[in-house]
């Protein structure tokens, strides 16, 4: 795998792969000399090589825009994304280009993340292709990459719409990992698979994990998901970051209000444990005023 | 998190079997007989103005008076005109010039719209608001005033003024193309190609011209007819390049003498209407190709399959997942052995089969299961709302004693909405946008209570009072995007339980909503089902849900009950292997990852919110 930190300056501490540093990130508003709307306000999380760290939060959190922006396919207002010890939000078109061997994406949605008029093994060569790869060279690293993701060998011959969500969920992985990166940002990887699909799938990235060493921002609305791939987890509230730390303590006594809300709203599935859990949350939410 | 595969699912490598390939855009344009014919005609008008010279030796201009109104035949197949010019050969030399004039407007208007619209659409910003700003102007500009002053300037040249027709016609190719590459620029594989690094002009050849390039080509046969009759309009005017044989030039002379020589009309009368008509039909087969194929066209994204593959039925009667529940004169709804067929391409497919249920007042069944498994269809059988393919056939469904299948339609809508209500899983989708909550809260109400509108009104604010909302007033008043998908799965839930329904049925109610969302509609509901008797038929895949609410549960699999249990048997003893590897397959229990080894949990930063 070859490193970028052969070009940029020398990183002072040992290494975090990814530094995000008081991120602010606004979108322009509609409508007349209306403020900006700030989606993220002033995030800070690392992530070091081969660690998964999870980023949980409900919709409107901020947390597909810090892994946008992290992609540089979202606009850094203020603040700083170090990767590998050299700053990469403020990147012109071909130097961010040129990171695309290090920082990857696994998007939520399956069924648009894959273009529906290229077959998979176009899909999958065309990164390869882009970056100078020969044909042949890149043919053969889409057979093992099918493989990787257990697809047969001939899926590189089918469109998309011939696969079921879980395939597509793992064509898109075997997409991220065509080039070796260091960090893929997975945008709710699993939310739109069906139950014992993602779990299949979850134990392919672990697996993946573990066997290549590439670390991983995971993003999703679900503390369970969260808790079984991630070394380390962050809570995001309304654009910033309310509670980060270990996934067991993060996940199952966590300190922030916010969270404690969180985690007992998710039901477990067994009724008595469940009819506990929903008098703990009443009792919070008497206690934190509604 | 390991889970036992026992079910080897779609997942399984081979397991699934090869759609047949689509075929190509051509192929299936051929298959459309309307689009054979089309293509056989312009086929022919083109195919006979190009070899022009070779079926006729007669010169399209050169006129002698001997002939002037020959008829039919000799010399002059077709006979001649007022002036002894021969027909056939000034309509096949006419056809050449329509076909260059068409050609002509098409390849500018395609020229300056599919750049500026691809621009546009992809870089958006100060560039496409300068080009959605000039292409309105021009649009906004009467096309045939300005036609006109643009041949009084440059004066009669058919080949100019086609040209400066194309430029009219650029802003409706600038918008179809900036309008599709808008569409397809949000898309995530755009996204996806730009993190693998792919340049702008790669994405755009790659992953966005391909989208654009079908509604183009559609748009391209529909402004060639265009220009073909605008072009006759210009040359009828005698506006067009002089000494030239021409359609509109032939309809001229035939009106100067509509009266002596009537039939000199039909040649080019039939010639202009049959190549535009061929391509407006073409225009249309090229679409319905398209949209067979169903990619390509904006708007139309490949959407996941409904209906399940067909499977072998056949299974003992003796089902060891029979429902439970009370087969006697209590049950609020009997369902025995439902079976749900749609047709399909190889013959037909079964998405319910054999199901059985029955719901006590005040009782809650859950149907879980996941994607394919028959739970909604199941749900949407009791409703009565398959879609018209559906084949439903079951032994039995009856809803307090009445069997609902022997109801006319009538009938059926006094028990629907009235007594049998339902809750969607799209809460935002299910919200007319055109109409204020409380209107379309308050006519059901109306037509099934038939109270005054005064009272249906404040009956609904005191529904949105109940199922939670702090603001009543506001909400009734207001349209459905200006609130919040919470509220509007709360409206919903107020809409159901409006009229007081004996029986609940509701889709998934919760999937679209966020977790702290999700535990409030559920307290919701319980609260409401208890407090009404409600018997409620909950569909989800989600086992806590069902932990949370349900008195019984089905457990679903393709098509087929495995499982029927009240829910604490369920959780603590499951029987079907299914069940087992479904709840084995749920994370709530599955053990956190630790830190990486070098950090203790300790370290890791905490920060507290203020």
């Amino acid at each position: 795998m070859t490193a970028v930190s052969s070009t940029a300056p020398a990183p002072t501490s040992p290494p975090n792969l990814l530094e995000v540093d008081g991120l602010v990130v606004e979108y322009a508003a509609k409508g007349w000399r209306r403020p900006p709307f700030r989606a993220l306000r002033g995030v800070s999380l690392d992530i070091r090589a081969g660690e998964t760290v999870g980023l949980v939060g409900e919709s409107g959190s901020g947390k597909t825009t810090l892994g946008r922006a992290v992609l540089g396919l979202a606009p850094v207002t203020e603040g700083e994304i170090r990767y590998a010890g050299r700053v990469i939000s403020a990147l012109g078109g071909r130097e961010r280009r040129a990171l695309s061997d290090e920082i990857q994406v696994v998007f939520q949605d399956p069924y648009t993340s894959l273009n529906p008029a290229m077959t998979v093994g176009d899909i999958l060569s065309e990164p390869l292709l882009v970056s100078g790869t020969s044909r042949a060279d890149a043919d053969a690293r889409v057979r093992s990459l099918l493989d990787d993701v257990r697809l047969p060998a001939d899926a590189a011959h089918r469109l998309p719409r011939e696969f079921s969500g879980g395939q597509r969920q793992r064509v898109a992985i075997a997409r991220a990992l065509c080039r070796d990166p260091r960090l893929i940002v997975c945008d709710e990887p699993v939310s739109a698979l069906d139950l014992s699909t993602q779990s299949r799938v979850l134990d392919l990235f672990v697996e993946i994990q573990e066997r290549t060493g590439v670390a991983y921002l995971f993003i999703t609305h679900d503390l369970s998901v969260v808790r079984c791939v991630s070394h380390r987890v962050a809570v995001m509230y309304r654009g910033e970051i309310v509670e980060s730390g270990g996934a067991a303590t993060v996940t199952a006594q966590p300190q922030n209000p916010y969270t404690r809300r969180l985690m007992l709203a998710a039901p477990v599935p067994d009724p008595d444990r469940q009819r506990e859990r929903r008098e703990q949350r009443r009792s919070l939410a008497t206690a934190q005023g509604g | 998190m390991t889970v036992p595969e026992t079910n080897p699912g779609p997942a399984a490598p081979g397991g699934a079997a090869p759609l047949p390939r689509r075929s190509s855009l051509p192929r299936r344009l051929l298959r459309n007989p309307m689009a054979v014919v089309c293509l056989a005609v312009l086929a022919l008008v083109v195919l006979a103005s190009v070899c022009a010279p070779l079926l006729t030796s007669a010169s399209p201009t050169r006129s002698s008076l001997n002939d002037a109104f020959a008829p039919m035949g000799g010399s002059h197949p077709l006979g001649a005109d007022s002036v002894g010019r021969d027909i056939l050969a000034r309509l096949l030399y006419g056809g050449r010039v329509s076909l260059l004039g068409g050609a002509i407007a098409v390849a500018v208007a395609l020229l300056i719209g599919v750049p500026s619209g691809l621009l546009a659409g992809y870089y958006r910003g100060r560039l496409d608001a300068v080009a959605s700003w000039v292409a309105s102007l021009v649009m906004a500009a009467p096309a045939i005033m300005v036609l006109l002053v643009a041949i009084a300037a440059i004066g009669p040249n058919t080949n100019a003024a086609m040209a400066v027709l194309g430029v009219i016609l650029a802003p409706g190719v600038f918008r179809l193309v900036r309008a599709s590459v808008t569409s397809v620029r949000e898309e995530l594989y755009v996204d996806a190609a730009r993190v693998s690094g792919l340049g702008d002009a790669r994405i755009v050849r790659r992953h966005i011209l391909p989208v654009v390039q079908a509604p183009t080509i559609i748009q391209s046969a529909q402004m060639f007819g265009v220009a073909v009759v605008i072009q006759a309009g210009i040359e009828f005017l005698g506006l067009g390049s002089a000494g030239q044989a021409t359609w509109g030039a032939m309809l001229n002379d035939a009106f100067a003498n509509l009266y002596t020589a009537p039939g000199l009309l039909v040649a080019p009368g039939l010639a202009i209407v049959v190549s535009v008509a061929a391509l407006g039909l073409l225009a249309n087969a090229l679409r319905d190709a398209l949209l067979e194929s169903g990619y390509a066209v904006p708007g139309a994204r490949a959407r996941r399959e409904k209906a399940p593959k067909a499977r072998k039925a056949a299974r003992a009667s003796t089902d060891p997942a029979a429902d439970t529940g009370a087969d006697d004169g209590d049950a609020l709804l009997t369902v025995r052995n439902l079976k749900v067929t749609y047709p399909s391409p190889g013959g037909e497919s079964t998405v319910v089969d054999g199901v059985s249920l029955s719901v006590r007042r005040g009782e809650v069944v859950g149907l879980v299961g996941e994607s394919g498994s028959g739970k909604s269809q199941t749900a949407f059988s009791v409703l009565g709302l398959l879609p018209p393919e559906a084949r439903c056939e079951a032994d039995r469904i009856s809803f307090d004693g009445r069997d609902l299948r022997r109801l006319d339609r009538r009938s059926l809508n006094s028990l629907r909405g009235r007594r049998i209500a339902y809750v969607p899983q799209e809460p935002m989708s299910n919200l007319d946008p055109s109409f204020r909550i409380g209107t379309q809260l308050a006519d059901p109400v109306r037509l099934h209570l038939g109270i005054s509108a005064k009272e249906a009104r404040e009956r609904a604010l005191a529904l949105l009072e109940r199922v939670g909302i702090a603001e009543p007033e506001r909400v009734h008043d207001s349209y459905p995007h200006q609130i919040s998908g919470g509220m509007a799965q709360r409206v919903l839930i107020a809409g159901a339980v409006s009229c007081d329904p004996d029986l609940l049925i509701a889709d998934e109610p919760t999937t679209a909503l966020d977790v702290t969302v999700q535990a409030e509609v559920l307290d919701l509901l319980r609260e409401l089902q208890q407090e009404r008797q409600m018997g409620l038929v909950l569909v989800t895949h989600n086992f806590g849900v069902v932990a949370d609410i349900c008195d019984r549960v089905l457990v679903m699999q393709t098509g087929r009950v495995v499982e029927s249990a009240p829910v604490r048997r369920l959780f603590t003893d499951p029987q079907h292997p299914y069940t087992r590897m479904l709840l084995a397959s749920t994370l709530e229990d599955a053990p956190p990852r630790t830190p990486l080894p070098d950090i203790p949990p300790t370290a890791a930063p905490v920060q507290e919110k203020v």
